[in-house]
């Protein structure tokens, strides 16, 4: 007997577990907030790396991996790290074979790009709407199987909370029909959380609207366990807008785009001057704290504001519109200006979270049924993620996860109680009914704007312990008038605001981790930077924080981090790696 | 000086069976506020011109950057993203308007649903033999994956059925999104050996004949689509495949 799954989250990760269990002939529900075909993946704008090593420069997956757990500064567990890069050739060629049209060498083979972080051209793309392309070609297979009976879907239904069994296994979840607030509980035999970056916490991001990490963070306060949240990538590069700061991807500087400012009344190309072996290729945390130094401590910023240039105007603009298009064109419908004329002005942006749900190398959850994948779990980016390794890993860890769960489903199957299904439903139904019954005086949108400013201005890019304690202070605060929320729409069909409360909450419980775990770490790696620890501190935080909730706010352990294949070394990007490694040549002749 | 402010006069509805209404909403000006942005700015403090309290006005947005095709709405009487219609450029009342051919779930949300079914009817996939390794895909000539990449950029948003006058309630046109996805399957070498599935789909009821010319999409498509290019390879297509079958009998 086929087993039953249940799959949340309809983006590259929940759309590869869903293809891969379908192709097993396994059944899958599948649900999403938003119809599949729109969710956030779409937004991935650069490409996706694999080291395919056609432009005869020596490329391998090895190189893709020291890259990676280099970049990640050496806080990713590295065995599932060397499995996803070993697998990225072919995953770029399986996407390939399912007709996205990536760009093409003069020989009519896949043509690679430059990303930061690498010296190597990895990245394979599809214009400048490579998360897009990918995602509409994993749409169009689960429809297939959708077509023939094996997935059903579940489109404008949101996922509550699971349902955990008396022995503490997920046999399912509970959710609710956007629409019509009808509220349900669906067995399966396991279920993958596949629901994307909570970037929404940090009010504007360069994040869709749904990322509000709710799903995860309803997890978390089913027992989940959260790991590393408080790394938090900021994107270098992001135009600042009042509903949302939109990215323009790294494959601009791929492309030959340098990043300035005026000094003395001329250009300076700061990243290419500090970084000199990597330039404007740096990773993103690098090039986002030479961005904050440059505009907050040097008070370089251009027209005083916090604000540098982007600027490809010296690049040959038809190449470039044939290559980066899609990034160029959102920059002239949102600001009005042709970029390939007058250069980009631009201020990083909260990115992704390199954290999230802590899974095993099957990316089971220490629920035991519970699966995640994609953006929510925290496995393969360790201290910070390099461009183009997400939607890799998106599509590695749905692979994973289908066949861990396809395993797990024959060895544990339900005995068909719905007891516990139908304690979950009262427990959400009853939260619903406290909601629609708010008849204070705050709003849960304007609350939503003060936490948002909050976590960007003190749990980003600078972190000071002081501020990191005054933080959480305030989120307790925010939580406490979170109850004195009055709800303007009482209505019982597509009530939108009712939604956005529970996800508010779950905002806020999931603030906390990411608050309290950059507290806990006293060390600066990777995207998170303490200027009152500037050094990387491997004897007492080579460790994954792990963050399990309770009623009095998180609790925290910690983990080894498996570094058995490449021995940590210091990170530099003024240098080439090779001046950063132990020299293995020398040892072995 | 009064402090410029934009209007918004939005049609709401409470839920598909209700009657529409209408209301206005004055909000301050920014250069880089667009229609999302305002209807945020609505939720914040949800309260009309005349100032009655009211609810927050419902709408359907993820992406903000004009890519998931969510926000699709009728403004000022053209339909096109909300997310990209920027505040600058909009002079006097600005009117908001859910899209008409699509049912209202409520306010400025529809369900496009039937879109995603048509690419289900039309077999709108490339039929791989399996998803494990089985080496590199067929190579492609440069030039034809820059054209065909120019349809695999369709984000399903409706424009263009909104403005097809063959697309309406009398009709069961399916519209022109489907045949540019049925077009984009045929170009690429594995697509093109399962096109006939596809134009089948399309000789039926609702299929390409109904197609009228009158070239309203290609206008509307926030893409720049070559809509019309795909209905009339299509439409070719069809006519050889009619042929074929015709003396295969
Ligand atoms: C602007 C931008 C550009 C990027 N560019 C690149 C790039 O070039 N290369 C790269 O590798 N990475 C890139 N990234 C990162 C990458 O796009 C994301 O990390 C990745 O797409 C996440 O995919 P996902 O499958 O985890 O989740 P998502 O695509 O975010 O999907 C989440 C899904 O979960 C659903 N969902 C959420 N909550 C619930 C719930 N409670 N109930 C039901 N469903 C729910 C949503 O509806 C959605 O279907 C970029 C990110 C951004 C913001
Ligand atoms: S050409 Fe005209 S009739 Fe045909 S699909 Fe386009 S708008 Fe509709
Ligand atoms: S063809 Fe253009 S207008 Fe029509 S659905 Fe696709 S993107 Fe929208
Ligand atoms: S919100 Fe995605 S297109 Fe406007």
């Amino acid at each position: 007997m086929p087993g039953h799954h249940i799959i949340i989250g309809g983006g590259l990760a929940g759309l590869t577990t869903a293809m891969k269990l379908a192709e097993e002939g396994e059944h899958v529900d599948l649900f999403s907030i938003v119809p599949v075909k729109r969710s956030h993946s779409v937004c991935a704008q650069g490409g996706i790396n694999g080291a395919v090593n056609t432009k005869g420069e020596g490329d391998s997956p090895m190189i893709h991996f020291d890259d990676s757990i280099y970049g990640g500064d050496f806080l990713a567990h590295q065995p599932p790290v060397l499995g996803m890069c070993e697998a990225a050739p072919s995953i770029i060629y399986l996407f390939d074979r399912m007709g996205v049209m990536f760009n093409r060498t003069p020989e009519g083979l896949l043509d690679f790009r430059r990303f930061g972080g690498t010296k190597h051209h990895r990245t394979a793309f599809a214009g400048a709407t490579t998360g897009q392309q990918l995602l509409y070609a994993l749409d169009e297979q689960v429809r297939r199987y959708e077509a023939a009976g094996l997935v059903r879907k579940f489109e404008g239904w949101e996922m509550l909370g699971v349902v955990p069994d008396e022995a503490g296994d997920c046999r399912g979840v509970v959710a609710i029909d956007t629409r019509s607030l009808e509220l349900r509980a669906f067995p399966g035999d396991t279920v993958m959380i596949a629901t994307g970056g909570p970037g929404l916490i940090f009010g504007r991001s360069t994040q869709s609207l749904v990322n509000t990490g709710s799903a995860a963070s309803a997890c978390y306060q089913q027992g989940a366990t959260y790991a590393n949240g408080e790394f938090i990538q900021v994107h270098p590069t992001a135009v600042p807008g009042e509903d949302k700061n939109r990215l323009i991807s790294e494959s601009i500087r791929g492309e030959g785009g340098r990043v300035w400012t005026y000094k003395e009344g001329k250009p300076w190309y700061f990243l290419e001057e500090m970084y000199p072996a990597y330039g404007n290729l740096v990773p993103r945390d690098i090039a986002t704290r030479a961005i904050h130094k440059v505009v907050f401590e040097m008070k370089l910023g251009v027209d005083g504001q916090p604000l540098v240039f982007l600027d490809v105007s010296h690049l040959d603009p038809v190449l470039l519109r044939q290559r980066v298009e899609g990034v160029l064109e959102i920059y002239e419908k949102f600001v009005g200006q042709d970029p390939t004329k007058v250069p980009m002005k631009i201020f990083p942006a909260m990115h992704y979270s390199m954290g999230g749900l802590w899974v095993d190398y099957s990316q089971q959850t220490n629920i035991p049924g519970l699966f995640a994948a994609g953006e929510c779990e925290f496995q393969y980016h360790g201290a910070n993620r390099l461009g183009a390794n997400s939607l890799l890993s998106c599509v590695y860890g749905g692979d994973v996860g289908a066949k861990a769960m396809t395993a797990f489903a024959k060895s544990h199957k339900s005995d068909g109680s719905t007891r516990a299904h139908d304690l979950e439903v009262t427990r959400h139904r009853e939260d619903f009914d406290r909601i629609f019954k708010m008849d204070g005086k705050e709003n849960a949108f304007a609350i939503w704007r003060e936490l948002g400013e909050l976590m960007t201005e003190n749990v980003t890019v600078v972190r000071y312990n002081d501020k990191l304690k005054a933080t959480d202070a305030k989120l307790l605060e925010l939580k406490d008038r979170w109850g004195k929320i009055g709800l303007n729409d009482k209505g019982k069909w597509a009530n939108q605001e009712a939604l956005f409360v529970r996800h508010l909450w779950n905002m806020l419980e999931l603030a906390r981790p990411i608050t309290l775990g950059a507290l806990n770490r006293n060390e600066s790696r990777g995207a998170h930077y303490k200027p009152e620890f500037p050094e990387r501190d491997d004897e007492n935080f080579m460790k994954t924080t792990l963050a399990t909730w309770s009623s009095d706010g998180p609790r925290f352990g910690w983990e080894p981090v498996d570094v058995s294949l490449i021995k940590p070394r210091a990170r530099r990007y003024d240098v080439d790696k090779s001046a950063t490694a132990a020299k293995p040549a020398e040892k072995a002749a | 000086m009064a402090e410029r402010t934009t209007v918004l006069r939005i049609k709401r509805q409470e839920n598909p069976r209700s009657a529409t209404y209408w209301e206005e909403f004055e909000i301050p000006y920014k250069a880089n506020h667009n229609i999302i942005s305002m209807l945020m700015e609505i939720r914040r403090n949800p309260v009309t011109r005349e100032g009655k309290r009211t609810t927050a006005v419902v709408f359907d947005a993820n992406c903000l950057e004009e890519v998931c095709g969510s926000c699709t709405m009728v403004i000022n009487g053209r339909v096109r993203q909300a997310c990209s219609q920027l505040a600058e450029g909009l002079n006097g009342t600005v009117t908001v308007e859910p899209m008409s051919k699509f049912p209202v779930v409520r306010d400025l949300w529809v369900d496009r649903s039937k879109m995603f079914d048509y690419l289900k009817k039309a077999h709108s996939w490339i039929p791989i033999d399996g998803t494990y390794d089985l080496g590199p895909g067929p190579r492609v000539n440069p030039q034809e994956q820059q054209f065909a990449y120019l349809f695999s950029r369709c984000m399903t948003c409706g424009c263009c059925l909104e403005a097809c006058p063959q697309v309406n309630d009398h009709s069961k046109f399916m519209g022109p999104a489907i045949i540019g996805q049925v077009y984009l399957m045929g170009q690429h070498p594995t697509g093109a050996m399962h096109q006939d599935e596809r134009l089948q789909a399309l000789m039926g009821e609702g299929g390409i004949a109904d197609c009228g010319n009158a070239q309203n999409c290609v206008e509307v498509c926030p893409k720049s689509i070559p809509l019309t290019t795909a209905i009339g390879d299509v439409g070719g297509q069809v006519s050889r495949k009619w042929l074929r079958d015709l003396f295969a009998k």
